[in-house]
């Protein structure tokens, strides 16, 4: 019984060895070489977006909140709370990714989607009740990428406002960066923050 | 369209796809482990391990092959981890410095090879691209092979007759592995990248965001493993934020792949269990055993999580802590269910964060014992093994002959299964009471109340049932987490495996008798409502006074 035991574990070992190197090595650099031929090698390296000038200015996978040099003159649409980042609201720790975990019950969780609500509704000068949910609560993966279009809707007076683009036009670069349900059904309509901020910039 | 109507035809489009890969993909498997013929480079393969592909095993044979490559492997990705210092692409990663501490390392180790992928360390700062890929992905496929080989060998205890012998292991692993998994991940993966994902061996990658900020945003080689995390039910994600982070899961396309990609093959086994004991009917009352359990609890888990009163979900105006805004609530909560009730436990959004409802029914669906589907060859042999009690009851009942398939069930066979059904229970139930005597856990919870007793409740079913996913609020980096978790993987994974491999033993040894006048017809509805209410009895009588401590005080509030 023991001897065909460790006869049967030795085979493994063997087994073991040969499937590392083809599960493990092969298998990962077939998949790294097709991921690379053209088309595909942008998305393999993190979907880069660049600023006007050329320098890579994010990805538009990642959201991650921008900050205004002055509060009182904020010029940017806003990513989504991130559960990763220092305060109730601002910029993801890049290093990590991740939610909350706090639960349903959670008293602070409470308290900070209050303090986030009223933040954003004085920073934006909406009334409180018009703040949407996603702006209030932190992301599954804090780096989410895209807001709803209602959270997108509240901030184009303020853009508008601080850019000095007409409305029309913010409304406009909104609309470009929002997606529908793909195929119509699946998901829900989000706003790309990273490609919406960058267009902004691109036209001031 | 109204939400509603396009969440339903999300789900109606998952199922459709599942429907029309479920006959061509099941009889494949089934050729697969029924051929006379080894491929070309599976006759090289087992030249070079010095494996007679000839030879069949008997079931202590079979057990021991189980057993002694998995000890090998556990054995191998934990040296793997301790070696990160030395190894290509580890970029300085670890924990306090670039190592992964022993008690971690052992708990990865167990993890992966368990097919659990429970973590309980921040991928994209702990390990490095070598053993992310040529360690932990590596148990993402075998591991999976492993339980593709378990199901199938009890496959062959109600075909065969009157023999010892129930296959090879090795053969079987390897054409699992070969003719399975590896060709339909490497088209996934690619998928996976046309659709956003990365496919990176930089540790990551330099931008200055819009406001002049400077970020380091970290990349993987994520396509690949993320389509074999999901074909294999394993669920360890690359990134600490697993399926919601948009590297590994970019949009609601890739979303309704990936949800497809874990269920298919623990869906398609059960035709491949009818193909093989040439009664398809069989296998489609598994399967609709399963497909009801499951589309019940993605409707209570949607409902509940759409409709949540909770304080948090009232201050924030709907449920959206820890989702992410493209998968939405349908989105979330079809993956919630799908990977709870497989044995994957990846997330696309933060389970600990979700209202009384929904979280109820990932603990639920867990504790089922994973048969809706469950993963990859542990949902089949899960459902047989149940199949084989509620056979055993209903002739208990109405004095029918207990017999399955033309094999009597005695006492050898009730008790083997028996032990495969209760050793779940009894890991859960000691753990928690355990977990929950010790002072230190209440400060591990990051909840308190109902809710931090559904923390400690969760992580000892998804270690038991190996899951891995979590309500990750919990610290279960202690030493005693640590151990105990990793003795509830091990047990939750081998126990049911040996207990299955010796049942096979004995369908396989019997002489088959034909159905006689007093026999249960087991290829009809009655016997899927059998089936199912044997499943949901055996739930219920065990988990009742645990889940009303946590998850129902919480769905109630």
């Amino acid at each position: 019984m023991l001897t065909t035991f460790w006869r049967q574990t030795a085979t493994g070992l063997r087994v073991l060895i040969l499937f590392t190197i083809v599960c493990g090595i092969i298998y990962p650099a077939l998949s790294y070489g097709v991921a690379h031929i053209p088309g595909l090698a942008g998305n393999a390296e993190g979907s880069i977006v660049t600023a006007k000038d050329g320098t890579p200015a994010g990805s538009s996978l990642i959201g991650i909140d921008p900050v205004a040099k002055d509060p009182n003159a904020d010029p940017y649409f806003h990513t989504r709370p991130s559960a990763s980042s220092e305060n109730a609201l601002g910029p993801a720790d890049t290093s990590t990714s991740g939610g909350s975990d706090k639960g349903p019950f959670d008293t602070k969780l409470v308290d900070t989607v209050d303090e986030r609500k009223a933040t954003i509704a004085a920073r934006d000068g909406v009334d409180p009740s018009q703040v949407p949910p996603d702006a209030v609560t932190a992301s599954a993966s804090g780096l989410d990428p895209d807001i709803s279009p209602a959270y997108a809707a509240i901030q184009v007076a303020r853009v508008a406002r601080v850019t000095g683009l007409p409305v029309a036009a913010v409304q406009k670069l909104v609309a470009d960066s929002t997606e529908g349900r793909i195929l119509g059904f699946l998901g829900e309509p989000t706003v790309a923050v990273t490609t919406l901020n960058l267009a902004v910039a691109a036209a001031r | 369209m109204s939400d509603t109507v396009a969440g339903l035809l999300q789900v109606g489009a998952l199922v459709v796809l599942l429907a029309v890969v479920y006959v061509p993909l099941g009889d494949y498997m089934a050729r697969v482990f029924t051929s006379e013929r080894h491929l070309r480079v599976e006759r090289f393969f087992y030249r070079v391990v010095r494996v007679d592909a000839g030879t069949e095993q008997k079931w202590t044979t079979y057990a021991a092959g189980v057993i002694g490559f998995s000890f090998v492997s556990v054995v191998l990705l934990y040296l793997i981890q301790r070696l990160q210092p030395f190894l290509p692409f580890g970029f300085g990663r670890g924990v306090d410095g670039d190592t992964i501490p022993p008690a971690m390392a052992f708990n990865n180790a167990v993890s992966f090879v368990t097919n659990t992928n429970w973590q309980s360390y921040v991928p994209e700062q702990v390990a490095g691209h070598t053993v992310q890929s040529a360690g932990l992905a590596v148990q993402n496929f075998l591991s999976a092979a492993v339980g593709l080989a378990v199901a199938v060998a009890l496959t062959r205890g109600f075909l065969r007759s009157a023999t010892d012998r129930l296959g090879n292991f090795w053969v079987d692993l390897t054409r699992g592995t070969v003719r399975i998994l590896l060709p339909f991940a490497f088209v996934a993966g690619i998928l996976l990248v046309a659709m956003g994902a990365v496919m990176s061996l930089k540790s990551g990658t330099d931008v200055t965001n819009v406001d002049g900020a400077q970020y380091t945003i970290p990349l993987a080689p994520a396509g690949s493993q993320e389509a074999i995390k999901e074909l294999g039910t394993n669920g360890g994600g690359i990134f600490n934020a697993n399926s919601s982070h948009p590297f590994e899961n970019p949009n609601a396309l890739s979303n309704l792949f990936e949800i497809f990609l874990l269920l298919v093959i623990p869906v398609s086994l059960t035709r491949t269990f009818g193909t093989m004991v040439r009664n398809t009917r069989q296998g489609t009352v598994l399967v609709a055993v399963m497909g009801v359990i499951w589309a019940a609890l993605t409707a209570i888990a949607w409902f509940s999580e759409s409709a949540a009163r909770t304080p948090a979900a009232i201050a924030a105006g709907a449920a959206m802590e820890g989702k992410e805004v493209r998968f939405g609530i349908p989105g979330s909560m079809l993956f919630a269910v799908s990977t709870t009730g497989t044995s994957t436990g990846a997330i696309n959004a933060q389970h600990d964060s979700l209202s009384g409802g929904a979280g109820a029914v990932t603990i639920l669906n867990m504790l089922l014992g994973e048969v809706a589907p469950g993963g990859v060859g542990t949902g089949l042999y899960g459902i047989l093994v149940v199949a084989i009690i509620a056979v055993f009851l209903a002739g208990l009942m109405v004095g029918r002959t207990p017999e399955y398939l033309g094999k009597k069930l005695g006492r050898r066979e009730v008790t083997a299964a028996s032990i495969s059904i209760l050793a779940m229970p009894a890991l859960v139930l000691i753990g928690v009471g355990l977990a929950i005597a010790l002072p230190g856990t209440g400060d591990a919870m990051n909840n308190s109340g109902s809710h931090g007793f559904s923390e400690v409740l969760y992580a000892y079913s998804s270690a038991s049932n190996n899951n891995g996913s979590a309500f990750a609020g919990i610290t279960v980096t202690s030493d005693f987490f640590q151990t105990t978790l990793g003795i509830c993987m091990l047990l939750g994974r081998f126990v049911p495996i040996l207990a299955t491999l010796a049942l096979a033993g004995c369908l396989a040894r019997q002489k088959k008798v034909e159905a006689g006048a007093g026999t249960l017809p087991t290829d009809g509805v009655l016997f899927s409502v059998l089936v199912g209410g044997t499943i949901i009895l055996v739930a219920a009588l065990t988990f009742f006074p645990a889940l009303a401590l946590g998850p129902i005080v919480e769905a109630l509030s």
